[in-house]
Parts: structure tokens; sequence; C-alpha cells
């Protein structure tokens, strides 16, 4: 693995840095991109919500079948950017994108390509659950009906509960309201919703800051089981369940002037025991964030 | 403030506090007052109708038509003549008010447009019910030749009850959460799918409830039915076929009560308080409903 630009092993160890020097230092990070075939590249995206900028430069390539985290401190820009993954910011008026986000080689913010098509293909799994206020076998069915699935319904519910490790929980009444679930329960139905359509990637932007301990631990289970079949990019504030879930982690810092940058990016492991930029150390050390 | 050893100190009301309590518990009385004020009036204005009206109500005076003869005189026609103009009103209306309510909220672009009509109908909302009329004899009388027709009647009240419905509908839409719109738009649902699957049903209480409130509105609306010429002596039932129907002239209820109370007959009085309590009556069950429905599809989200 070739690093894009290395720092002098001697100067990494801290001395008495300020954490707002070591936040501003100009220096580029280290950024290793996978030797895997990835699913996702970005080339220099750059992101402004109206005249604010939010993102800055974010090139990376993303690895297929694997768990990818993205951590950093609040504000960030960490979910912007998992968010431009599937034209979710379109959402939002007066948001301005430049720079490249391909898909298996597709650029995804080409002129004539459908958003709709985008957001059936790479799911999305949000902070706090939001369950339809329906009933369970509802909010499961919904995402296939919608995109004109014509099988077994039945079928394609079951799969995508029992995906998700809930089957067992609900299986004896699906009618019953997908609000009447425990936290950790309304978040794999979401997860099972999600799936319902077969994505091959599915977004998750800090899905178990909302849960408890246990329902938490279920769903990073949950995620590694997936991730055999699936691409999985999570959005994480918390670094041990990042250390814990990934294959690869992408460090991201806000500067002076609030633009989100990406500072490191490689395996989990090297990451958070052999940390390339001072900044990153920093930050898992606990010396800012 | 003074230091207060342990022994001076009193926790009974003093000095400024008292004079602030004074204040606020004279408000709490004043504000009674003014509430109870509001109830009062109405209770002594419908005791009045009560008094004067109970005795006219009966079948009869629910099935005969309009007559010089007070005591012959009834509500039929006028009844009639309100079920086909409200109907027709609501069948215009709604999908009119809740389609622009959808579009203002779901679909349009932030831009000038929007704000333009936003403003309008704002605007619009607060506009009195003469103007329509005026607005309804000159276009759907006139200009269209549709004369003083349940239909001219029905196209002025449903312009009258537009603004209000989209606003309430708008109200509505805005309370189903975001997360709901981001979780469909997640899987690959289309906006109109969102909007159809999610929104619309969230917000259909709520719609429902704004659509009554205005109906209700409608229901006792005068003066604009007045200007377009429902002031007529109806001694027919109108037909089951709206192609036929809503050619007729007609009147309406609150149109009867006008007529009753302006002639010189005493017994014409017994008549309107009559017809008064049964108008209020509806009015108030119409309101009743909409309060349940709202209590009913309460969601907590």
């Amino acid at each position: 693995m070739r690093p894009i630009s290395t720092i002098d092993k001697a100067n990494s160890t801290l001395t008495d840095t300020s954490a707002t020097e070591l936040i501003n230092q100009g220096s580029r990070g280290a950024i290793i991109e996978p030797e895997e075939p990835s699913v996702f590249g970005l080339t220099g995206l750059d992101f402004w919500y109206g005249t604010k900028q939010a993102l800055r430069g974010i090139s990376m390539q993303i690895p297929v079948n694997r768990v990818t985290a993205l951590i950093g401190p609040s504000g960030c820009g960490k979910s912007t950017m998992l968010r431009c993954l599937n034209r979710m910011n379109d959402l939002i008026p007066g948001v301005r994108i430049e720079g490249s986000v391909r898909y298996h080689g597709h650029e995804i913010y080409a002129k004539d390509i459908d958003p709709v098509e985008v957001r059936r293909r790479i799911g999305m799994v949000f902070q706090k659950p939001n369950p339809f206020p329906k009933s369970i076998f509802e909010n499961v069915a919904f995402g296939a009906r919608v995109n004109g699935f014509k099988g077994d319904m039945q079928e394609r519910v079951e799969t995508s509960l029992r995906q998700a490790a809930l089957w067992g929980e609900v299986n004896d009444d699906l009618k019953k309201s997908g609000l009447a679930l425990s936290g950790g329960q309304q978040q794999r139905l979401c997860i099972a919703r999600a799936l319902a359509v077969q994505p091959d990637v599915i977004l998750m932007d800090e899905p178990c800051s909302a849960l408890d301990p246990i329902a938490t631990l279920k769903i990073e289970d949950l995620i590694r089981d997936l991730a055999k079949d699936l691409t999985i990019i999570i959005v994480t504030h918390n670094m041990q369940q990042a250390a814990r879930v990934s294959d690869y982690t992408a460090f991201m810092l806000a500067g002076e002037q609030g633009v989100g940058e990406l500072i490191e990016y490689g395996p989990t492991r090297e990451l958070f025991t052999n940390p390339r930029d001072q900044r990153t150390e920093g930050y898992i050390t606990g010396r800012f964030g | 403030m003074p230091a207060d050893s342990p022994e001076t100190i009193t926790l009974h009301a003093t000095g400024a506090v008292a004079r602030r309590q004074a204040i606020s518990r004279g408000s709490r009385y004043i504000l009674l007052a003014a509430s109870l004020l509001g109830v009062a009036m109405l209770f002594v204005l419908g005791y009045i109708t009560v008094v004067d009206g109970i005795g006219r109500i009966s079948i009869d005076f629910l099935t005969n038509y309009p007559s010089r003869f007070a005591d012959q005189a009834g509500l039929r026609s006028s009844a009639l003549g309100t079920i086909w103009v409200l109907g027709t009103t609501i069948v215009l209306a709604i999908p009119v008010a809740v389609g622009t309510a959808i579009w203002i909220e779901e679909f349009a672009p932030k831009n000038a447009l929007l704000t333009f009509v936003k403003l309008n109908l704002a605007n619009l909302a607060g506009v009195p019910s003469i103007i329509y009329g005026i607005l309804g004899l000159a276009v759907f009388v006139r200009f269209a030749d549709l004369g003083p027709s349940i239909l001219a009647g029905a196209l002025t009240l449903t312009l009258m009850i537009i603004p209000m419905t989209v606003i309430a509908s708008q109200e509505a839409i805005k309370q189903v959460p975001p997360s709901i719109r981001q979780a469909a738009l997640a899987v690959g649902a289309t906006q109109w799918q969102t909007v159809w699957y999610h929104v619309l049903p969230s917000a259909l209480p709520g719609i429902i409830t704004g659509v009554i409130l205005s109906v209700s509105r409608a229901a006792g609306e005068t003066a604009a039915l007045i200007m377009i010429g429902a002031f007529a002596f109806i001694a027919y039932d109108h037909s089951l076929n709206p192609g036929q129907a809503l050619q007729d002239d007609f009147t309406t209820i609150p149109i009867q009560i006008y007529n009753w109370t302006i002639r010189p007959q005493e017994a014409f009085r017994a008549n309107a308080a009559a017809a008064i309590i049964l108008l209020m009556v509806a009015v108030f069950a119409l309101n009743l409903t909409a309060a349940l429905i709202r209590e009913r599809f309460r969601r907590t989200f």
C-alpha cells in the first residue's frame, strides 16, 4: 500500500502542540486507496449549502462488500458526504456540488441521471429510526412495491426481515404497527425496509446513536453479517464502534473555515494503531473532538 | 437585596412581591370575565332564539314550501337548495384546494411564483364574502350566462372557500415529519409516490377537519348568494339529475331566514327562529365531527 504523502515518523508523537494548532495544520493527510475493487470513486468532491462550503476536495475509493466507516468530530461533514452518495442532498434547496462521484464507474451527478434510480440501488438508514406509521409488513413491502416488484411479496418481506435479524421477533404478527416496536427493533425494521429493494450498498448515518448498548451490539453484528453480500458505509461518532465494525476507516475534519476535508483513510487496524497524520492521532487519542 | 438573617426571613408575600401577585391574580379574573362574556352572549342569543322558535319545529315545518302564510311556510326548498349548493361546492372545491396545498408544500420550487401564490392566497382568505358575491354575479351569472343557478352559486362559494381550505390543508401537510418523506425517498420512491402513500394519508385527518370547517362556513353564507340572485321563491323540488338541478334557481336556509326576518308579520319571526335553531344544530354537528376526527386520528410520530 502506497501512501500519497508520508509524515516524518519522528514528528508523529505529540508534544505540547495545542489542539487548535493541530487542527489548522495545512499538511495533507495520508489517504491510502484500497487495492480491492471499489464501488464508489470520489474525485475532488466539493459541496456548498448555499454560499457556505461544507466539503472540499474529497477524493477516495470505497471498496466493494466491505464496511467503511467515516469518523470525525461533530460538524466535519461526514453526514453531508454520506448523503452525497445517494443524492439525498438534492432534497435540500440551494445546494451545489462539484467534482465527481462515480458508482460502479457511472457518474451519479450527470445531467441525465435519475435520482430515483440511484436511490433504488443505494439504500439508507437514518440516525433516528423512522418506520412508516403502518404495519411491519407494509413498511418492508413499500420499497419493493413502488419499484415495481411483481413477485411473491410475502417471500420478499420474510427474506428482508430475516436478513435484518428481525424475523424471529415479529413473525407472529406482521400486522402490528411498526411504531409499536422498541427502538432497536425499529431500526432493524428500517434496515429490512432498505434491504427489501435489494440494493448493493447501504449507507448508515449514525444508526446506533439513538439506541441502547444491547441494541447497538445487535446492529453491529448485523452489519458484519450484511457485509458479506453488500457494501456498507457507516458514519459514526463512536470511534470504538468504527474500530469494532469496519474494514476501512476515513477520518474527516473541518478546518478553521468550517470546511470538511478528508484527512486520512486506510484499513481500520492501521488507522487506529498507527495513524499517519498527527490530527488523526489527536482525534483517536481524545486530544480533541 | 438586603441580607436577611434566618430569624428575619418571611416567606409570606410582602411589598413588591405582594403587588405583583395581586396583579397576576387580578389578571386571571379579568381574563375569566372576558371568556365568560363571550359565552354569556352566546347563551343569551341562543335562549331568545329557542324560546321564539322551538314551538315551530315540526315535520310540517321541514317539508313545507315557503308561503305567504307563516304557519304554512317551511324549509323544504331552502334545505334542498342548501344541500345541492353545498354538495356541488364540495365536489368542486376540495380537489382544487387540496391539490393546491400539495403543490405548494411538496412540489413547487421555492421561487417568486410560489411566493406570489402564497401571498395571494393569504389575501384572498381575508376578502369579505360579498366581494365574492359581486365576482360571482359578474363572471358566472352574467358573463358565463349561468343565471342565478345552483351551479353559479356553487362556483361562487367554491372560490370563497378555496383560500381557507388551502391554508388549513397546508398546515396539515406541514405536520407530517420530514423523516417520513426522507425514508420513502431513500428506498427509491418518486415524489408523487411519497406524497400519495405517506404524506397524504398522514395529513388526511387535518385536511378533513379543514374541509369540514370550510364547508360549515359556506353553509352559513348569505351575502354572496344574495348578490348572485338566490333570493328566490322556490316552490318545487330540484330533480335528482345534476344536469337538470344545477341549472335551477335556488335558495338556501340562511337566505330563507333573512327572507322571513324582513317580513312585517310577527309570525314569521318564529319561523326564522326555528330555522336558526336547525341551522345552528347542523353547524354545531359539523364542527363536533371535525373535533372528533381530530382527536380520533391524533397520531404520535
